[in-house]
């Protein structure tokens, strides 16, 4: 042995998780949710979820290649934005617009600030606002078994009735992947017990949410109604972006804490949207606003170093 | 009972399985001895023999120049050959004695040892200062020094590091369970220098026969008592031990003894009862040499200056040639260009590794996915850190608390972008603490 060993610096181990099996497993999580939207609305729904995938796959590579940068589309992350873009569209969607929906984040959202890692806003979702803003009427025509119909949430908002349990189930109007409460909550205990993501902004979320709606529902007269509460924890796309969405790693905040006020912030912007607004949805502008807000959660929540508990960081 | 642990830490793979049975061997070097003037913190200790001198073993042959320093004793009889650089394990040269072995082994005239009553405190740090005790845990500060706090009186508790949380080590466990009542001796003369102080021997549960026999070492002893720690990297880290054992935290601006403790690992108190009781230096180190392209992997009693070199052919040499070579743990240990030097005080392991990890990792974006803030022992957010010290940031760098990283190699180890995250805050805390110096 008479030529030099290779040296570097500790730690000489590394764990096996990586960033592709991390995105990997999103999508794994997401697969009951995707098959009760496929049973649901259709093989409509099925191409939606193809064909978003592999065109934000296709616009990340086309445009690493034209700029000169590594191809990065091995880590998975531009397929997990297609799939999660494809969960919150309607299923009576043109194909092109879910095209020109999935180029957006990936190109606009993602790639412009940087790649992965870099975005400040949730790509699936800023490419959704995109698409509700630039076809409104085509983004919010759901039909379930070929008919046009009112989401859960319309009806609720406009004074009807609403059966709590089809909505639990998913067999209920609205985009592909938000119907199925069960199928969700599946995909996000899997991700728990992986560990890809924590309780924090899940539970902050849906427990500053459902504070908001009880505290809306005493204060308009209804007192303590729990099919109110129930109807709004299913309905919508509350725990698709609760679990899924609001937990995307690079536009959330890092620090515990932070993840808490996060969390706390968009329950409460929801219950604004959804309650005191116009629309019947508002996770998926409430996510997008808080992204903008990390930086500022983030700067107000350093943890404080150990040892140093007692120190102002300032 | 609640398991005694600290808040973030990782779980590696532990590989102590290799070389946990491999009892304690004595080896004796083959080559010639080189033995650096340079093995702890603090000024180099100035050679007292010259070329062409004869010594014996045990014979100081470098005299410690000033108070944080420490003697250097020969570990072999023989003749000196010269003095100059060799490089040592971290890459750095440094002045050794070079000693060229007769093998005779012929041990100097030690002096006659009082037993433990009449020494005077005074007398027992002189004895461990004349004894070139340094801690053993790789820190390698001079022992003495650790044992002359301002607040004597304050002091509350003597720990004795037995964590051994670094995967593939195994030398504190063969010693905890080969020679568990000199521990416990080693312990008790620390405690008659401190007279308001309990003795806490720390030990991770995974090993539960030295938990076992240094219970049944200290059943009579009512001032010591064995704890069993949860194990988890770095439970062994000063700060993460003392707030397991004490609840009670210091952060990087402070010493143990400013929280009521001192710190030292099995082998330092190994060295204290063998200066004090024994009127014996330091002149030997237990190493593990392990890894999965050792042959047999074993735990050596290896005489300081040995060439490391040897220790590879004594444990069956390689059975694979190795990617790395690291001296001491996968976790904190420094890999080597080449294992081409010799045994220090502070060397624990030789650990070859098949597969170099570092090398075959990719390094991708940071995704933000925090788990190296979750597994931060400081409680610091390394990513940001990491950045802030590509970015040459050294303001804001500090005022995040960057100087409270203690390097254990978590944050790196958890990444899944596979970033070099403690490289980066090493190389930046090195910055600023040297324009501190300034």
């Amino acid at each position: 042995m008479n030529e030099l060993l290779g040296i570097s610096s500790n730690p000489h181990i590394r764990d096996k998780a990586s960033t592709g099996r991390i995105m990997l497993d999103v999508i794994i999580a997401l697969i009951p949710a995707s098959a009760v939207g496929i049973s649901v609305f259709g093989l409509k729904a099925l191409l939606l979820i193809i064909v978003t995938m592999v065109s934000a796959v296709t616009a990340e590579a086309v445009y690493q290649k034209i700029t000169h940068q590594k191809i990065t589309v091995s880590d998975g992350s531009a397929a997990l934005t297609g799939l999660l873009l494809a969960l919150n569209l309607p299923v009576s969607l043109p194909v092109w617009m879910a095209v020109l929906g999935a180029v957006f984040a990936i190109i606009v959202v993602k790639q412009f600030f940087g790649g992965i890692g870099q975005n400040f806003m949730n790509p699936a979702l800023a490419g959704r606002c995109f698409l509700l803003i630039s076809f409104g009427s085509a983004m919010t025509n759901f039909t379930i078994d070929g008919v046009s119909g009112a989401t859960p949430l319309a009806e609720l908002k406009s004074g009807m009735d609403v059966d709590v349990m089809k909505m639990f189930m998913g067999t209920t109007a609205g985009t592909i992947g938000e119907t199925s409460a069960i199928a969700l909550l599946i995909g996000a205990i899997y991700l728990l017990a992986k560990r890809i993501i924590r309780l924090h902004i899940p539970l902050a979320y849906i427990g500053s949410f459902a504070v908001f709606v009880m505290l809306y529902s005493l204060s308009t007269g209804r007192g303590f109604d729990m099919e109110f509460l129930a109807a709004h924890l299913c309905g919508g796309g509350l725990m698709l972006g609760a679990w899924f969405m609001a937990t995307d790693y690079v536009t959330s905040p890092i620090t515990p804490w932070g993840r808490i006020v996060f969390g706390v912030c968009l329950g409460i912007l929801t219950g604004i949207f959804r309650l005191c607004g116009n629309s019947a949805e508002g996770v998926s502008y409430a996510i997008i606003f808080c992204n903008l807000l990390v930086p500022i959660i983030e700067k107000m929540t350093i943890p404080k170093a150990f040892g140093r508990e007692d120190e102002d960081n300032e | 009972m609640s398991i005694l642990t600290f808040i973030g830490g990782v779980h590696p793979k532990d590989g102590k399985d290799l070389s946990k049975d491999a009892q304690i061997t004595e080896y004796k070097p083959q080559g010639q001895i080189a033995i650096a003037v340079s093995q702890h913190i603090g000024a180099p200790a100035t050679p007292i023999v010259k070329k062409g001198d004869y010594v014996k073993v045990g014979q100081k042959i470098a005299q410690a120049s000033g108070f944080v320093s420490a003697n250097v004793h020969s570990s072999v009889s023989g003749t000196v050959k010269s003095i100059e650089p060799r490089l040592m394990a971290n890459g750095t040269k440094v002045d050794c004695i070079i000693i060229d072995n007769d093998d005779k082994y012929e041990e100097t005239d030690y002096e006659k040892t009082k037993p433990l009553k009449e020494l005077s405190p005074a007398e027992i740090r002189d004895l461990i200062k004349e004894a070139g005790v340094v801690g053993m845990g790789g820190a390698c500060f001079p022992t003495h020094v650790k044992l002359t706090p301002k607040n004597e009186d304050e002091i509350e508790y003597i720990i004795v590091n037995g964590a051994e949380c670094e995967p593939y080590l195994t030398s504190d466990y063969r010693r905890m369970i080969e020679q568990p009542e000199i521990l416990v001796e080693g312990l008790k003369v620390i405690l008659t220098l401190f007279p308001n102080a309990k003795g806490l021997i720390g030990i991770e549960d995974n090993k539960p026969e030295a938990i076992k026999k240094l219970k049944e070492a200290v059943k009579n002893e009512e001032n010591i008592e064995v704890e069993p720690l949860y194990t988890k990297y770095p439970q062994g880290a000063e700060r993460s031990l003392i707030f397991a054992l004490t609840g009670r935290k210091i952060n990087s601006s402070m010493l143990p003894a400013d929280a009521g403790c001192i710190v030292d690992n099995v082998d330092t108190v190994f060295e204290i009862y063998n200066a004090v009781i024994c009127g014996r230096p330091l002149i030997s180190k237990i190493v593990t040499v392990t890894g999965d392209a050792i042959n047999t992997p074993s735990n050596f009693e290896v005489r300081i200056g040995t060439n490391q070199k040897e220790l590879i052919e004594a444990a069956g040499g390689f059975k694979v040639n190795p990617e790395k070579i690291i001296s001491g743990g996968p976790m904190m240990g420094i890999a080597m260009s080449t294992c081409d030097v010799p045994v220090i005080k502070g060397s624990s392991a030789l650990l070859c590794m098949e597969h170099d990890e570092v090398a075959a990792a990719k390094e991708g974006n940071c995704i933000n996915c925090g788990r190296c803030v979750e597994a931060c022992p400081s409680r610091i957010l390394p990513s940001r850190l990491a950045k802030l010290s590509n970015a040459g940031n050294m303001e804001e760098f500090e005022k995040l608390n960057g100087l409270e990283c203690c390097e254990c190699g978590c944050c790196s180890y958890v990444c899944p972008a596979k970033k070099n995250l403690t490289q980066s805050i090493k190389v930046m805390r090195r910055e600023v603490l040297a324009s501190k110096r300034k």
